[in-house]
């Protein structure tokens, strides 16, 4: 008597119930924790699911805390597809972030039509660069790419600490934080007194482009098939080396986007802190929105939520914030188990007589 | 319980999915003989194996080992009862040594002494007679040297029964006759042998008992000197009249449209797997490429598919230079290609649709944009001409491997290719969809087609074929009509005997 | 700078990069045998974090509950969380086969966000980070002249080096477990095939993996500095990511890995204190991972990654 997974196809109505059985396993795991502090889970996740929609302010600083990952989960889903395992958006985000600090401080008496444009584009192509060299050594020198692009996350954030302490340490309060960037380049905010900046759009129009391309597109199939069996691709006259670089570069492009995002529309300045780990986060949410465009907009809304939560939760109830963190995490090891499950099923072996 | 019998298998049943690979099989081993297990690829004589040696579980039935009922869950149960197996790909660990790789799994201590280690696997070797240098690492071992690694390991955990998998596919001859003596002698010393095959030749040259199977069902099992043959075939094959029809065999006419001239390649260890190759196809012609397997088929396909880089040499078609010139532009000039290994060559988790676009997309774009419509239009009549039990939608890996190599077929045949590669078109297809395989490349052949068939199985070529190339250790040992090609002849160029030594035979 | 001044300088740089060196050998050994079983776990970074918060918080507890033996108890405690955290590792990359990188990113995630919960819940939000106080230096040799700070070091620091790197030579390549644990990081097939069992070899593997991390984590919060903060590994796990492949999968090239990295950070601090070079001393940061990457560029396809790395094995 025994356990084997076997290769059985769950029926296709199950696959939009994963997600949300993987979310409801989770906040039964995470329930322990809550139980620990001695605060009632059902109480806590009131706070954390249905308190911050309840109220206008914290509902649009939902969507806030959204858009980075909107940005990031796009990011690694456009790797991801083409078979590239971007650990590094991270980094790809910091180069964006830097990049769009760069010019940003130069805009001074420039329209924002002009300004903001710019720090896009310097912070697109940022991203690629950052994301240039491990992509070409695993396409050139065929070097798996996750160990790369995640130790050049590190070597991002001690470049951006470098510049922190040395040419754009600010003069006055000797804080490691750069200058601001000039007004115009400034993102507008979408409501007013709010904190829901330009990046917001951006990024649902990105994650529309990721849809159109993933799934209208020939390049898209190209990197479904490139990722799903380079071997086939090839044989079937795709350039498997072009469409993974592009779709590494690409990814490393819109990671970098998410810095210049979270530069103009949050800070207007550079710190070290300014991504909290989006880049992984991104991960998360490539996973749980299953590399499909709408489905990383879900998960991506839904994150946003759980940090927002967080915090309101911590607030109410003495929870540790980390608690959103713990969810997250914890989220995508069930994710990851249950979608195995979606193709595989665990049966018992027994011996017939 | 007939205690001569070293293994019993009762009414072994093994389902994959919706086939079954093992219907209900009794095998029995006795004491001291070498018996062949034989039947054609997908016979189901690897399955039977793999339960016997704890690799797969049985659905049903019983296993008697020395006329004890045994339960074997893993190999660790199936070596405790003296039983080794050599499989065809080999289990060794490449950058580990000979010694490591003999004795894993096998330590009587916590601690290794090496010394110690090595002077026993230096004994074994010596009492086998299996000659092997113990401090050797694998991955500098020729492929005979690694198979006698493979045997003393199996020896050394003091098997009583050794089961071969086809251990003459990777052989040249001489290791061939060599591993022969080898079995002959332990067989003597008390040993017993199942070998599994789906060559006649070598069954009646070694073997004591055989027995067949065929659709996972046994045969029958018979007394080597009592049988034949094409008795043996029969059995295998379940055919009455039994015996190749060579085909027409008239040498061909038409103008030459492939055309390869001193081309060589690398395999993927970077050591040469092609060496000054040349021949040419005509229109209507089959030019069938026989070989032991690993002699160059592999990466001369992969040459002409624009999958890997030759080294030197040119490739023609219609007198336009295709060399390394990459799928595309090989798919271009007309090429159609019917790859060795088909799942590598469509994508299991995308649609029978879009495999069959996969090819030639910008045909089914506009602007970037795919056009669903034409897509599924061209996959409907495709389904129907060909006969595809699947839907547009479905998902390649859900196809029998009957209906993918058509989906194959039907991608390369509807562009009337004027040059086919066609390699191991019938590998692991049942009796009803090889048939129509085969029936295809001769209605290509009619339509003027020129046809490149690489094949293992040397009936295939026999059948199809209007000349006939051999290929050994990468290079070409003869081109002769099929009208020509006796098999004894074949036989002897397989094993890298040259043309003017074969004449000098008296063939 | 005087003859003096420089042995002085000479000698402090030596003891403070075996200090340095300490938590990256023991993790590195951790990652290096994980890896030589045929799974790469990224869950390093939280897992020596989760062990250096769970090492910190046992013992500030044992201390207040007046137990002597409470870094101990703390070690322990880490040791436990790291198996804990390996095993589930396992679980995910052996059990399930997912994919390893990104399953052990959920590892790191959660271990860290676990490790911080803890933290809040514990001790709370006091602007004075709690402390205790931590192992002591030694040294062997007593009072030497001169040369005496080198080997001023942590118990920890000696069993690194004496006790933890012979034993791991000598699993790794005289033992029957070393010889199981190597041949299924390069075949699991041909493991599996002789009657080793795959499953059972790189669940211990992780394990212990996971423990030797745990270590090296606790070390810096029980040992170096006797207090827990949320930069307390900042990014050491992802520098021994680096140092398993620089050591080409091999203990004692892990150990002069270690060492080199070790020298340059400490190396790193004194220049910063001195302010003599005008490199930001980022870039001496950020050194261990450029010289992977690009020993890896040079290295190209010749880089011998174990046979099985990264796959996940079926039997069927």
């Amino acid at each position: 008597m025994g356990f084997k997974i076997e290769r059985i196809p769950a029926p296709l109505w199950t696959r939009p119930l994963i997600p949300i059985a993987a979310i409801l396993l989770t906040f039964l795991l995470t329930a322990t924790l809550i139980l620990l502090v001695k605060a009632n889970p059902l109480e806590a996740y009131y706070y954390f699911l249905i308190d911050p929609l309840s109220s206008r302010v914290s509902a649009i600083e939902v969507l806030v805390k959204a858009t980075p990952l909107l940005l990031t989960g796009a990011a690694v889903t456009f790797a991801f597809v083409g078979g590239y395992w971007n650990i590094g958006v991270e980094g790809q985000l910091y180069a964006g972030a830097t990049a769009a600090t760069a010019i940003g401080v130069q805009m001074q008496n420039v329209s924002p039509w002009l300004a903001i444009p710019l720090m896009l584009a310097g912070g697109f192509v940022a991203g690629m660069l950052w994301a240039l060299v491990p992509a070409l050594m695993k396409v050139k020198l065929a070097i798996d790419e996750v160990v790369t692009t995640l130790l050049l996350n590190s070597v991002a954030l001690f470049m951006v600490s470098a510049l922190l302490n040395g040419p754009w340490r600010n003069p006055i309060s000797q804080w490691p934080q750069s200058p601001d960037i000039a007004a115009t380049a400034i993102f507008p905010k979408l409501i007013p007194r709010s904190r829901l900046h330009l990046g917001f759009i951006l990024a649902l129009v990105i994650i529309v482009i990721l849809w159109f391309v993933l799934t209208k597109t020939a390049f898209g199939l190209k990197m479904r098939a490139v990722g799903l069996s380079p071997h086939a691709a090839q044989f079937a006259g795709i350039n498997v080396q072009r469409t993974m670089l592009i779709s590494a570069l690409v990814s490393g492009g819109i990671g970098g986007v998410a810095g210049v995002s979270e530069v103009a529309g949050i800070h207007y300045h550079l710190i070290d802190a300014i991504s909290p780990g989006y880049g992984y986060t991104g991960i998360i949410i490539a996973t749980l929105g299953t590399l499909n465009a709408w489905g990383v907009a879900l998960a991506a809304l839904f994150i946003g939520l759980i940090d927002t939560g967080a915090q309101t939760v911590s607030r109410a109830l003495g929870v540790p914030t980390y608690l959103g963190d713990v969810i997250q995490a914890a989220l995508l090891l069930v994710t990851l188990g249950m979608l195995l499950l979606q193709r595989y099923r665990i049966t018992r072996t027994r011996s017939k007589p | 319980m007939n205690l001569s019998n070293a293994i019993e298998m009762r009414r072994i049943y093994k389902q994959f999915g919706s086939l079954v690979a093992s219907d209900h099989v009794n095998f029995t081993l006795r004491q001291g003989e070498i018996h062949a297990l034989l039947g054609e690829n997908g016979a189901g004589k690897t399955t039977l194996m793999r339960i016997l040696y704890g690799l797969y579980h049985a659905d049903g039935g019983e296993i008697w080992v020395n006329g004890q009922t045994a339960e074997i869950k893993s190999p660790k149960d199936a070596i405790a009862l003296g039983i080794g197996m050599v499989t065809q790909h080999f289990a060794l660990a490449p950058p580990l040594t000979v010694t490591e790789n003999i004795i894993l799994g096998y330590t009587d201590s916590f601690q290794i002494h090496l010394s110690e280690a090595h002077r026993r696997v230096a004994e074994a070797a010596e009492k086998f007679g299996i000659p092997v240098e113990p401090k050797a690492l694998v991955k500098d071992l020729s492929v005979g040297q690694r198979q006698r690694v493979e045997i003393l390991k199996a020896l050394y955990r003091n098997a009583r029964v050794l089961i071969m998998d086809e251990p003459t596919a990777v052989l040249v001859p001489q290791e061939v006759e060599q591993l022969f003596e080898s079995l002959e002698r332990l067989r003597q010393q008390g040993l017993s042998v199942i070998f599994i095959s789906h060559k006649l030749n070598e069954v009646m040259s070694i073997t004591n008992r055989v027995t067949v199977l065929r659709l996972g069902q046994n045969a029958g099992t018979v007394e080597t000197q009592s049988t034949s043959p094409p008795e043996l075939a029969r059995m295998m094959v379940g055919r009455e009249t039994f015996g190749v029809t060579k085909s027409a065999g008239k040498p061909a006419q038409g103008k030459i449209v492939l055309e390869l001239g001193q081309v060589a390649a690398l395999d993927n260890k970077g050591l040469p797997a092609l060496k000054n190759i040349t021949f040419q196809v005509r229109a209507g012609e089959i030019l069938g490429l026989a070989g032991v397997s690993g002699n160059g088929q592999t990466e001369l396909a992969q040459v002409l598919d624009g999958t890997r880089l030759a080294t030197a040499g040119q490739v023609k078609v219609l007198n336009h230079d295709i060399t390394n010139a990459g799928p595309e532009k090989v798919m271009a000039a007309g090429v159609g290609r019917i790859p060795e290994d088909r799942h590598q060559s469509v994508v299991a988790e995308l649609s029978v649709a879009q495999n069959m676009a996969l090819e030639h997309l910008d045909e089914f774009t506009r602007q970037g944009v795919l056009n669903k419509k034409s897509l599924l239009q061209h996959a409907q009549k495709l389904i129907a001409e060909y006969q595809i039990k699947a839907a547009p939608g479905d998902k390649i890996r859900t196809l029998s491997g009957g209906n993918m190599q058509k989906v194959i077929l039907a991608r390369v045949l509807e562009r009337n290719p004027t040059v086919i590669i066609v390699a191991q078109p019938t590998r692991g297809l049942d009796v009803g969809a090889t048939e129509y395989v085969r029936g295809k490349l001769l209605e290509q052949r009619r339509k003027g087609a020129a046809i490149l068939l690489i094949s293992e199985d040397l009936d295939e070529i026999l059948e199809l074929s209007d000349t006939i190339a051999v290929i050994y250790e990468g290079e070409i040992m003869d081109i002769l009509p099929a009208a020509e090609a006796e098999t004894e002849r074949l036989g002897l160029l397989m094993s890298g005997v040259k043309a003017n030594k074969v004449a000098a035979h008296g063939l | 700078m005087t003859d003096v001044a420089f042995v002085t300088f000479l000698v402090g740089l030596l003891g403070a990069t075996l200090r340095v060196a300490t938590p990256l050998l023991f993790a590195t050994i951790g990652e290096l045998y994980t890896e030589r079983s045929g799974v790469l776990n990224l869950g390093i970074e939280g897992i020596m974090f989760l062990g250096a918060f769970a090492g910190f918080a046992i013992a500030a507890k044992s201390a207040e509950a007046g137990l002597a033996g409470y870094l101990w108890l703390g070690l322990g405690g880490a040791i436990g969380i790291g198996l804990i955290m390996g095993l589930l590792m396992a679980f995910f990359s052996v059990t399930l086969g997912v994919n390893q990188h990104v399953a052990g990113l959920g590892i790191t995630l959660l271990s860290t966000g676990l490790a911080l919960f803890g933290f809040r819940m514990i001790f709370g939000q006091s602007s004075v980070l709690p402390s205790i106080e931590p192992f002591t230096q030694f040294s062997i040799f007593g009072d030497l002249p001169i040369l005496g700070p080198i080997f001023e070091q942590y118990l920890l620091t000696y069993l690194a080096f004496i006790v933890l790197l012979p034993l791991a030579w000598w699993l790794l390549y005289r033992t029957s477990f070393g010889l199981e644990l190597r041949s299924v990081g390069e075949n699991p097939e041909a493991a599996d095939a002789a009657g080793v069992n795959v499953f059972r070899v790189r669940y211990i593997t992780l394990a212990l993996g996971g423990a030797l991390m745990a270590i090296g984590g606790a070390f810096l919060s029980l040992a170096q500095l006797g207090a827990f903060s949320p930069g307390i590994i900042a990014g050491r796990g992802w520098v021994c990511i680096a140092l398993v492949i620089f050591a080409k999968w091999d203990p004692i090239r892990a150990m002069w890995g270690a060492l080199l990295f070790g020298g340059v950070f400490a190396l790193q601090l004194r220049l910063q204190l001195l302010d003599l070079v005008d490199i930001p001393f980022e870039f001496f940061l950020a050194l261990p991972y450029l010289v992977t990457i690009a020993a890896l560029a040079l290295a190209g396809r010749n880089v011998a990654y174990p046979g099985a790395y990264l796959k996940a094995y079926r039997r069927e």
